[in-house]
């Protein structure tokens, strides 16, 4: 398997705080791969590396083998990858319709089209419909987006990212800010959209332990700015040593519902 | 997507107010026709400011730089250079005003919110005191006198200037408004449009999703400096006159409150704030010397009780009268 994203000895400092040191990683197709560690490790960092937004002070970052070191977002959303945020990004005043076809818009490349009728856009709007639905929004097409409950407008903020049909989507922290019992729903349907939008790879930054043991294939695990494991989900999760320094406190409650199941 | 009824309204209403104002100076008085000539230039005017005010969500406080290129542009062809076709001065005027806009506009998309509204508020000032100080290329303070245009290649010799005015050029005003106006009415629901909205609404976010926010700003200024300049060219053709204080930073202001005395959050509020404020002007100028107090205090009801102005008001009350 040809990797899609990797980095090389990545190293971002700020002044003489080494954020990342000599991280190294790729991500093939068909992964999902989840980016965990205490807080203050490099995640952030690293996914701001990784999606071309920070331009690291040594080695490279590639994907689809092309170098993207701080080509930022608008080029790469054009190169196929997209990033919905921990905190969640909406545009208010639009509704649900015209918020996901933003992004079909750019992906078309037609956002230059000064004089072009969108209402007469059939294409345009089946397009969105379609976006909509596999989010469950295909209700609320017309309703603004300040408009929808906090879930909704989580599901609107990543539904207009996978609109862009990304090869490779970044979550940071997707179920953040949701209430518990819905996370599973949403990172669900997170996963199920993915795969019927032909997205070949997932990077997922996430705390919530249960959700990273579910759903991702591996795991990389960040300390201190380094990768302190990279590994499937069965090996990490037997290594009890390695999952208390990742959380920052040691927790059997995994081994319980290991043992429960 | 908006519902089939609600769209029938509107064509019906924009064609009935198309029909009031081709009728307009057969039935009016002179001085109320010679009221509308400003009353379009400024529709048109704002209908480039909204575009960058309501759409993209950068609100510009110099912007009447733009509309004083526009009545230089008119005065220097018309009484240096000899161009005397009302066409070739409103292309002219939007193309020198679009040259002129680049580098302001450059600099300007950099920044947002209230730096983005100093920076051209700094521009405008510029262009006004290069107006003032350079005697010799502008006229200092009495500026350019600005001779009467002939319209597609009729100079209306017969005709004296305010029958000029109210005959002919009204209707070239009404055409080039009409024209311009359903222009706009394409870019702000093109795909270009909704990507200004989504600027204005999260850039951060629209980034993101591939949109290039400082290009499409830059692309936004542009216009909205070509619609200026032509607004202008009107206004200055109107009076016989380009003078500095069209650049004067209350003439920048007083675009602002055209448009939200209009409500800037509707196509349509520009426009009809141009037609308000001119007309509540000239009444308040007629009937009191104190008129700046009541054109203040009416901003100020407006800005409190009626933040979507007229607009607002009106589409409120269509709602109401629908919903039975």
């Amino acid at each position: 398997m040809s990797a899609l994203i990797e980095t090389v000895g990545v190293t971002k400092a700020y002044g003489d705080f080494v954020a990342l040191d000599g991280v190294t990683l790729s991500v093939a197709d068909g992964e999902t791969v989840a980016i965990v560690g205490p807080n203050g490790a490099g995640k952030t960092t690293l996914v701001n590396v990784l999606t071309g937004l920070l331009k690291p002070n040594e080695g490279v970052v590639r994907f689809k083998g092309e170098d993207i070191a701080g080509i930022g977002p608008v080029k790469l959303a054009q190169r196929g990858m997209a990033r919905a945020f921990q905190l969640v990004h909406i545009f208010p005043a639009l509704t649900v319709a015209e918020t996901i076809a933003v992004a079909v818009v750019s992906q078309a490349g037609r956002s230059l089209s000064l004089f072009g009728s969108l209402r007469r856009d059939a294409a345009l709007w089946t397009k969105v419909r379609d976006v909509a639905a596999i989010f469950g929004l295909d209700t609320k097409l017309d309703a603004e987006a300040r408009l929808l409950s906090q879930g909704e407008k989580k599901l609107l903020d990543i539904a207009s990212a996978f609109a862009l049909v990304p090869e490779v989507i970044l979550l940071d922290e997707p179920t953040s800010g949701v209430s518990s019992g819905d996370k599973h729903g949403i990172m669900k349907t997170l996963v199920d959209a993915a795969r019927r939008a032909g997205v070949k790879a997932i990077i997922l930054v996430e705390h919530d332990m249960d959700l990273v043991a579910e759903y991702s294939t591996r795991i990389v695990a960040l300390q201190g700015g380094k990768v302190l494991a990279d590994r499937v989900p069965g090996e990490f999760f037997s290594d009890p040593e390695l999952i208390a320094s990742v959380i920052g406190k040691r927790v059997d409650k995994f081994a319980a519902r290991e043992g429960a199941r | 997507m908006s519902a089939p009824r609600s769209r029938v309204a509107l064509v019906s209403f924009v064609v009935a107010t198309i029909a009031v104002l081709a009728v307009f100076p057969k039935f009016a008085e002179p001085y109320y026709v010679t009221l509308v000539l400003p009353a379009f230039a400024y529709a048109i005017a704002l209908l480039g400011f909204n575009l960058l005010f309501g759409t993209a969500g950068l609100l510009s406080f110099g912007h009447a730089l733009f509309v004083a290129i526009g009545a230089y542009a008119a005065a220097v062809l018309t009484s240096k250079l000899g161009v005397r076709s009302f066409e070739a001065i409103v292309a002219i005027a939007g193309i020198v005003s679009v040259i002129a806009a680049i580098p302001v506009a450059m600099l300007a998309v950099r920044y947002v919110r209230i730096f983005f509204g100093i920076l051209t508020l700094a521009f405008g000032m510029l262009f006004h005191s290069f107006l003032f100080k350079f005697y010799n290329l502008t006229g200092g303070d009495t500026g350019i006198r600005v001779l009467r245009p002939t319209l597609l290649g009729q100079d209306w010799k017969e005709l004296d200037k305010t029958a000029f005015l109210i005959g002919p050029f009204y209707y070239a005003c009404l055409v080039l408004a009409l024209v311009l106006g359903l222009a706009m009415w394409r870019i702000v629901h093109s795909p270009f449009g909704l990507h200004l909205a989504a600027i204005r609404e999260n850039s951060r976010k629209a980034e993101y999703l591939g949109v290039r926010v400082r290009t499409f700003r830059l692309i936004a200024f542009l216009i909205s400096a070509f619609y200026g300049a032509i607004g202008g060219a009107i206004l200055a053709v109107n009076t016989g006159q380009a003078d500095p204080e069209l650049a004067y930073w209350t003439h920048s202001g007083e675009l602002v409150f055209m448009t939200v005395l209009g409500g800037f959050a509707n196509f349509f509020g520009p426009l009809v704030g141009a037609f308000a404020f001119i007309f509540l002007k000239s009444e308040l100028m007629g009937a009191t010397q104190y008129w700046r107090f009541f054109l203040g205090a009416t901003l100020a009801v407006i800005v409190i009780a009626f933040p979507r102005g007229l607009m607002g008001l009106a589409s409120d009350a269509w709602k109401k009268a629908t919903r039975r």
